[in-house]
């Protein structure tokens, strides 16, 4: 059966066609040097055991599968979330193109970021021809009001200094003196995408409280009544800014979103394509300084950034991506408390609603085994999430998790019975986490798109939560934070719970007799 | 919607040449002059596009193009399934060429196939400033213990590593003679290397002449020959594209001993020199062996393009005149079996598409080579353009486009969406960064890199997919909803 124009059949379908399948088989048989079917079956039962996983925690230098991204994606991030802003990465043009293609394919929205495009003789001399042209194009071509300059690895290593760059650029005219470049070193063997958002951010607050790199007087703190907001790296950037937005409109408090991207990810098909859009001003950039606190929903995303917050007097309060009843609690009593307002009636009456979901449901989750990867804050937060569910969150993973995480994450497993025997991992990877999926089972994983191979490898059933999520559309749109957005958790959780019932118990005649329509 | 439908090729040069001249505008002066080397519209009289290629991009500007890393491991090395493929250096480079370009595999992951696995020696300040060779044998080490099915490994630069002057070539040799001979294959693709991805596919492919071909000795002594061995070259099994056209290749009697690089494997590569003919789909990535294995074994090479019945007649032929009556039988019987069956997919669509204007911007061959796909449906290409095409790419292009059409030569970001609202063409074909800046314009998109997760589009199998697409595309009602009915 080949094709037919009343049933076309695209890869799903046709490779499955036995002409196709004898044509693989052929290739294999002849042509590959195939091992046999008998070897590739006993070599896959051994990485499924004890013995392999040994082996595979004893790696030293290799990373396979790793659950993170490095710096310059972290300050494309931060850097579209002001207003008209162009993100500008020093280096090579190749970088440039992956992230906005891995923007692009999670928020299925356009990303605009330009490079220096450094190629060998930049890396010979140095980049900074490379940067007086590029300001001057990117300037002209795309009118923005600011540019936030981060830099590759490459530029890195040759050591290009991107503040006298950026002076030198200015005073040939690239841009006009007064004009604002924010610039951060964004090296992508340091750290990973959190660094790089950590370090744009900082160099952001720097470039408006600090005098823009000695042109003008640094501002001086007038203390106000508003508060400071950083969402952090964030793949629900969208719908979260926004329910926070509400809440804090809900609570009355004067805030400032610093580095909203919601609006830029996020705009509408209507004939017009917005290279720009939304974001935080510079205007309030700047007057952030005279905030009375500044709150940042994930505390390993913005270590530098607070810390220079606090250096100019500002109180500085960290979350680790709360989830669930108690961590949105804590969020709002620590926003009540600095601001001096309220939680008002609307969000107990929320709170009061996820309570009662959680009472309805948490029977099925009860005892339920998870496994979670991801960013080390938003680990943490869905680890607090699923205990508070009487889950067990029993291997927890971040590859860009540190000591000082991993022993915070341990503290709140020993703070409760479901924590017994669940362990964190820093720096660990997914094929690590592919081991432990064999030989120390759990029900249910949540974490990233790259999770479907540990789902099809170990039959774990995944939970699609975090960053990239590149195989579902959407998902970025609906917050996580607060109790809406922790009801959303709730349902993804229980979705997939029930689906596996339903896929356990659905073979007519054979294990049906549990196929139930109500739950 | 569309403005050229009634214009004659004189009226759409002169306002080609006033669009052009409107989009150069907004450039500083010494950016204007360079970037208007590559814009043009061609003209039959003239022998060539008369476009500037394989040039520098201009800094601040939102090209398209990738890096020499992703041209070796993306494109060239990355697809061979049975070898583990180190992106060495920092995370990144790996993590976001991971996956996304669906060359498509049959094989056990992690087993003894690592086609969507993500390898790294992710790069600390401590290997930057140490140099990270030592590492480097060390991953090799733990690539044997923990994958002893794998086939061979390559090391696939990132920037890094030719900058701090590691000596990756030493450490693979030492490390090959220590696992008797296994090919272990450095690869000197950093991203900085050249303009684009292309500098990667040449190195790529001149490491496959130096470390596969040289080294793989009597490897392939029990090789048994056929008259009719042929590989196939440059065709990425992207969504099983390679898979289409073999098929069309063995039902004309020909033996397919190797298929480069979409679902191939070291054993392929080591055996193509054995083939009576090399048949060569993407030029530009891959022409660089196919003329070494010409000059070397002495193996002719010929070009086919297999997007539409068209071109895929043609090509079968072409291919078929290089072998006996049985081939040439073999290819006639193929071109009538599949007859009705394209006959059918055009009656079907091509009143849905029939007179929609068309403009491409991609990479490797597809600018031109689907162009006779479209006219197959009674489409036309209006305006085209490549990532990181060479002269000899735009010398092919005047074989497949009319009189008139625009030529854009590694366009920017600003080019391409002014050149797209005042060409409004009824359907853009390019990559996902830019599928939805298309998308809120109001113009429907295919992703003409990945065929937006379907596929194949190659072979007579890929005509029927490529042309139900292009409907959905076009056709789509949601292109009616774009202004609110109050605005």
């Amino acid at each position: 059966m080949t094709e037919t124009a009343e049933k076309i059949r695209d890869h799903f379908e046709l490779f499955r066609e036995p002409q196709y399948e004898e044509l693989m088989e052929n290739k294999r048989k002849n042509f590959e040097n195939y091992v046999g079917d008998a070897e590739v079956a006993r070599v896959a039962d051994w990485t499924k055991t004890k013995e392999y996983q040994d082996k595979n925690f004893a790696r030293e230098a290799l990373v396979i599968n790793p659950a993170k991204a490095c710096q310059p994606l972290g300050a494309v991030f931060a850097a579209v979330g002001f207003e008209k802003t162009l993100p500008f990465v020093h280096g090579s043009q190749g970088c440039v193109a992956y992230y906005r293609s891995h923007f692009t394919r999670h928020f299925k929205e356009p990303t605009s970021c330009v490079s220096s495009s450094m190629t060998e003789d930049a890396a010979v001399f140095g980049g900074l021809n490379n940067m007086i042209d590029g300001l001057a194009n990117a300037y002209a071509l795309y009118k923005p009001k600011m540019i936030a300059v981060s830099t590759t690895c490459m530029a890195e290593v040759i050591g290009d200094d991107l503040n006298a760059f950026i002076k030198n650029a200015k005073e040939k005219g690239s841009v006009p003196l007064e004009f604002d470049v924010t610039y951060a070193h964004t090296p992508a063997f340091v750290g990973s995408h959190i660094t790089g958002y950590d370090n744009t951010m900082k160099g952001i607050v720097e470039h408006f409280w600090d005098g823009k790199s000695g042109t003008v007087d640094k501002l001086e703190r007038k203390p106000n009544e508003s508060i400071n907001f950083f969402g952090g790296f964030d793949g629900y950037t969208v719908g979260n800014l926004r329910e926070i937005k509400r809440i804090f409109e809900l609570m009355g408090v004067d805030y400032t979103i610093f580095g909203d991207n919601s609006d830029v990810w996020d705009t509408p098909a209507d004939g017009e394509f917005r290279m720009y859009d939304g974001g935080t001003t510079l205007e309030q950039a700047a007057n952030a300084i005279h905030a009375k606190a500044t709150i940042s929903m994930q505390e390993f995303c913005t270590e530098k950034t607070l810390a220079t917050i606090a250096d100019h007097g500002q109180e500085v309060v960290a979350f680790n991506h709360p989830v669930g009843i108690a961590g949105t609690d804590r969020f709002l009593q620590a926003v009540s408390r600095i601001t001096g307002k309220a939680i008002p009636e609307a969000l107990t009456k929320e709170r009061g609603r996820l309570v009662d979901a959680i009472g309805d449901s948490s029977a099925h989750i009860h005892g339920k085994k998870f496994a979670i990867y991801g960013d080390p804050d938003m680990c943490y937060g869905l680890a607090e999430f699923i205990l508070e569910l009487g889950g067990e969150p029993v291997h927890i993973l971040a590859t860009n998790g540190n000591k000082a995480w991993e022993a915070k994450v341990q503290a709140l497993l020993d703070s409760s019975p479901f924590g017994a025997g669940c362990k964190v991992y820093a720096g660990k990877d997914l094929w690590h986490l592919r081991s432990l999926l064999f030989t120390e089972p759990v029900d249910f994983m949540i974490g990233n798109t790259y999770g479907k191979y540990l789902e099809r490898d170990t039959g774990t059933p995944l939970i699609r939560l975090g960053f990239p999520v590149f195989d579902r559309h959407h998902h970025h749109r609906s917050p996580v934070w607060g109790y809406q957005g922790s009801m959303n958790v709730l349902v993804k959780i229980l979705d997939k719970i029930f689906d596996e019932m339903d896929k356990s118990s659905n073979v007519a005649g054979k294990n049906d007799i549990s196929f139930d329509i109500i739950r | 919607m569309s403005t050229a439908v009634a214009e004659s090729p004189a009226d759409i040069k002169e306002r080609n040449k006033k669009l052009i001249g409107e989009v150069l505008e907004a450039y500083p002066d010494k950016s204007a002059k360079r970037r208007a080397k590559h814009l043009n519209t061609y003209d039959a009289e003239k022998a060539e596009c008369s476009v500037k290629s394989n040039i520098k991009s201009i800094p601040g500007v939102m090209t398209i193009r990738g890096c020499a890393y992703a041209g070796s491991k993306g494109v060239v090395w990355g697809p061979i399934k049975d070898m583990v493929h180190i992106s060495h250096g920092p995370v990144g480079c790996g993590q976001y060429s991971w996956g996304s370009r669906r060359n498509y595999y049959k094989g056990t992951t992690g087993v003894d196939t690592f086609g969507t696995m993500q390898f790294t020696s992710d790069f600390q300040e401590k290997d930057i400033v140490f140099g990270g060779d030592k590492k480097l044998g060390k991953i090799i080490d733990e690539i044997q213990e923990l994958f002893p099915l794998s086939k061979g490994i390559s090391v696939q630069s990132e920037c890094p590593i030719g900058l701090i002057g590691d000596d990756i070539e030493a450490v693979s040799k030492a490390k090959s003679k220590q696992y008797d001979g296994k090919p272990i294959i450095p690869v000197r693709c950093e991203g900085f290397r050249g303009v684009s991805q292309s500098l990667g596919h040449h190195i790529a492919n001149d490491v496959i002449r130096d470390w596969v071909f040289d080294k793989a000795g009597e490897k392939n002594a029990g090789f048994e020959s056929t008259p009719y061995d042929v590989a196939i070259i440059g065709d990425y099994n992207i969504g099983g594209d390679a898979w289409a056209s073999r098929i069309l290749l063995e039902e004309m009697g020909l033996r397919v001993i190797a298929q480069w690089s979409g679902d191939g494997t070291i054993a392929e590569l080591e055996n193509t020199p054995k083939a009576k003919l090399n048949i060569l789909h993407c030029y530009r990535s891959m022409n660089y062996i196919t003329r070494h294995m010409e000059e070397k074994f002495g193996i002719p090479w010929v070009e086919y393009n297999f997007f539409g019945p068209s071109k895929i007649e043609a090509s079968l032929r072409e291919i078929a005149s290089k072998f006996d009556d049985k081939i040439k039988e073999g290819a006639e019987r193929v071109i009538a079996k599949y007859k009705p069956q394209m006959e059918a997919v055009i009656a079907k669509y091509r009143p849905r598409l029939e007179g929609k204007k068309v403009m491409l911007y991609v990479g490797g061959l597809r600018p031109r080579h689907v162009i006779g796909a479209y006219e197959d449906l009674g489409m036309e290409v209006v305006g085209t353009g490549y990532e990181f095409a060479h002269n000899d790419d735009y010398q092919r292009t005047t074989h497949y486009v009319k009189d008139g059409t625009l030529i854009y030569d590694d366009v920017t970001g600003y080019e391409f969406e002014k050149f797209v609202e005042k060409m409004r063409p009824d359907l853009v074909g390019s990559g996902v960064k830019e599928k939805y800046i298309f998308q809120k314009m109001g113009v429907p998109f295919r992703q003409m890199h990945s065929w937006d997760y379907s596929g194949p589009y190659h072979g007579y199998d890929g005509f029927g997919i490529f042309a139900r697409d292009m409907d959905i595309a076009i056709n789509a009602p949601v292109w009616k909803l774009t202004k609110a009915p109050w605005s």
